[in-house]
């Protein structure tokens, strides 16, 4: 008892006020007060923008949800002027593009993933995890404007004329097989913009598989290639969930997919005909959108879009977060 | 027992010889296809940047940063309205987006532990996954319907909404980077909890809040689609915030649709400077900060 007054070098009586004075006092506890508000507040106000999201999107699609109803998604006739909605061919574009995208990106991803963990040095790991991820900060719109002047005609070159030649004859010199924009170009491009989400999930979750069982594997005499299998098998929920994660991006995509899908409104086959996306009629049509019906419409395509990548988002959290929820270092208060 | 176990290692290694040619060349193919992988993404990269900045580089001059947008037909003009536009657009938005953002954060880190934080939580997972479209029809549907007109002010609403998603979740995990022990000192030493968070923990953290700010603003300042019905576009100089803005993505969308080849060099050219604003605010700022979450030693 005596010896930390003698080092602090306070009388008893000092040091009582003191602390009362700071932790006791009123005015600390209104500040506590105070701030616990201010910051519940800001929590709050996600929850009402994402709520006053999805009524706006209600409210403001109402006109063609009670006149079409469900009928809205199956059809596929897209006629703003005489007043005749289905997005039957957006759903179509979209699924099509994102899900080509994702066969696309996923092999490249994983294989990526498997050597920045498995071969790859800290070092060498550190720079080409840089690298990836420059992709995904590169602007939607400077895809969109590589893929759409040099990509899409690289493309037209490369597999149209590779068509022309081969079936050129049968068909006559003058059939055109591949212009440029379509959905396997906007596949192409979604395929690089999620191919840096899918490879840095995909890293972690095979980063928190442990050591020990690469060390197992290869003590049974496995090759290093078996032991890999072994931990992409065991890392298979997280990366499910970075391909979801991946495919939720690539539904949403808007500029890159606008400028080099074509923007056709109907249901093509081939994945070399031109088509549309649900994003991209919004970005294209909304702004000049001038009767209510159309607006409407357009609207609903939002709401359709919102509900889709929801689910596809909520489905690749779980997954993601299921295998990789343990980092916890520091605590709270 | 020893027997079996002699036994049982004899059999494993006759049947490994046979294949274990085979089983070495699977391995260095497969290792080998996984280089490839890399390289096969590195070559987008490689390409969008070589052709962005040599493009870029051809179309660039003073102008383009001084002068308003020429009609089609006149060489020339810059994009000095779109550059403006864009820094009073991410401007205004991080006005908003950055202090709710990080309070929010502060909330869910420091006074999560109850349902209402995991709903919030939940909720901002959601918000970082939302298609930038849907934020743009929201932010149409709150200011620019009611108003009659596109304004600059739904524009920053909009890429508010997107900033502070990612600003809160980078909040949150920092934050929880921050040893309970730093708490427990400021505490100890009788400081009221709301100047430990502001004082220690936040302070702490600063670096990586920072970090993910910077991020948020990089990734508002390329965002396009939230801004076509919202923003507009505007070929002039913005006489104020309540009408329609210049902003540089859509300027580079609205050269990069239309046919002509100067229009084109001009697209270029802003997606140049957008590509060097976005770099030097996301990995410069990295680089600085340290990595962002990883400066904090434990």
């Amino acid at each position: 008892m005596d010896t930390p007054q003698a080092i602090s070098g306070t009388s008893q009586n000092e040091r009582t006020t003191v602390i009362r004075s700071l932790i006791g006092s009123a005015k600390s506890r209104i500040g506590d007060r105070i701030f616990y508000i201010v910051c519940a507040f800001s929590g709050i106000l996600i929850m009402a923008v994402i709520a006053g999201l999805i009524l706006q999107l209600i409210v403001n699609s109402n006109l063609t949800i009670s006149k079409f109803g469900l009928g809205f998604i199956t059809s596929s006739v897209w006629d703003p002027v005489n007043e005749q909605f289905g997005a039957a061919p957006f759903i179509y574009g979209t699924i099509m593009s994102s899900v080509l995208g994702l066969l696309l990106a996923l092999p490249l991803s994983l294989g990526i993933a498997v050597f920045l963990v498995e071969i790859a040095g800290t070092r060498l790991r550190t720079v080409l995890s840089f690298l990836v991820e420059t992709l995904a900060a590169i602007p939607s719109i400077v895809y969109g404007l590589w893929g759409i002047i040099v990509m899409v005609p690289m493309l037209s070159n490369i597999i149209g004329g590779y068509l022309q030649n081969h079936y050129g004859d049968a068909y006559g010199d003058t059939v055109p097989f591949f212009y440029g924009p379509s959905i396997l170009s906007s596949a192409v491009i979604l395929a690089i913009m999620i191919l840096p989400i899918i490879t840095s999930i995909s890293r972690d979750v095979m980063l928190a598989i442990p050591m020990s069982q690469r060390e197992a594997a290869l003590a049974l005499g496995s090759t290093k290639w078996e032991a890999i299998k072994i931990v992409v098998s065991n890392a298979r929920w997280g990366i499910l969930g970075a391909v979801i994660l991946g495919l939720g991006r690539a539904l949403g995509e808007t500029m890159a997919v606008t400028m080099v899908i074509g923007n056709d409104p109907h249901i093509n086959a081939s994945v070399l005909q031109s088509s549309y996306s649900m994003a991209s009629v919004i970005a294209n049509e909304l702004n000049e959108a001038t009767s209510a019906m159309h607006n409407s419409a357009l609207i609903e395509i939002g709401l359709v879009l919102l509900i889709t990548t929801f689910i596809v988002n909520m489905l690749a959290r779980l997954l993601v977060w299921s295998v990789t929820r343990k980092r916890f270092a520091g605590g709270r208060l | 027992m020893s027997n079996s176990i002699q036994h049982s290692t004899h059999r494993k290694i006759t049947i490994s010889k046979t294949s274990i040619s085979r089983r070495k060349i699977t391995n260095y193919v497969m290792l080998g296809l996984c280089g490839v992988c890399v390289l096969l993404a590195l070559i987008p990269l490689g390409a969008i940047m070589f052709y962005t900045i040599r493009e870029g580089l051809s179309a660039i001059n003073w102008n383009f940063f001084t002068e308003l947008p020429k009609p089609v037909g006149e060489l020339g003009g810059g994009m000095k309205n779109a550059l403006i536009g864009t820094c009073a657009l991410v401007g205004m938005s991080s006005l908003i987006g950055v202090p709710f953002g990080v309070l929010a954060g502060v909330y869910l880190a420091e006074y999560g532990s109850n349902r209402i934080a995991n709903i919030i939580r939940f909720l901002t997972e959601v918000m970082s996954g939302l298609p930038s479209i849907i934020v743009g029809i929201f932010a149409y549907t709150v200011v620019v319907k009611p108003a009659g007109h596109f304004s600059a002010y739904a524009g920053a609403i909009a890429l508010a909404i997107l900033m502070i998603p990612v600003i809160t979740k980078t909040t949150e995990e920092l934050l929880k980077l921050v040893p309970v022990t730093y708490r427990e000192a400021g505490l100890a030493l009788g400081a009221p909890k709301w100047v430990v968070i502001l004082r220690v923990v936040l302070s702490t953290a600063g670096k990586g809040i920072v970090t993910g700010v910077m991020l948020s603003i990089a990734r508002a300042a390329g965002e396009t689609a939230p801004l076509i019905f919202t923003a507009f576009g505007n070929q002039f100089m913005h006489k104020g915030f309540n009408e329609p803005i210049a902003a540089l993505p859509l300027q580079i969308y609205t050269y990069a649709k239309a046919p002509y080849d100067d229009w084109h060099a001009q697209a270029w050219a802003g997606a140049a400077v957008l590509i060097v604003l976005v770099f030097i605010l996301s990995v410069v700022v990295r680089a600085v900060t340290g990595g962002g979450k990883f400066n904090i030693q434990h």
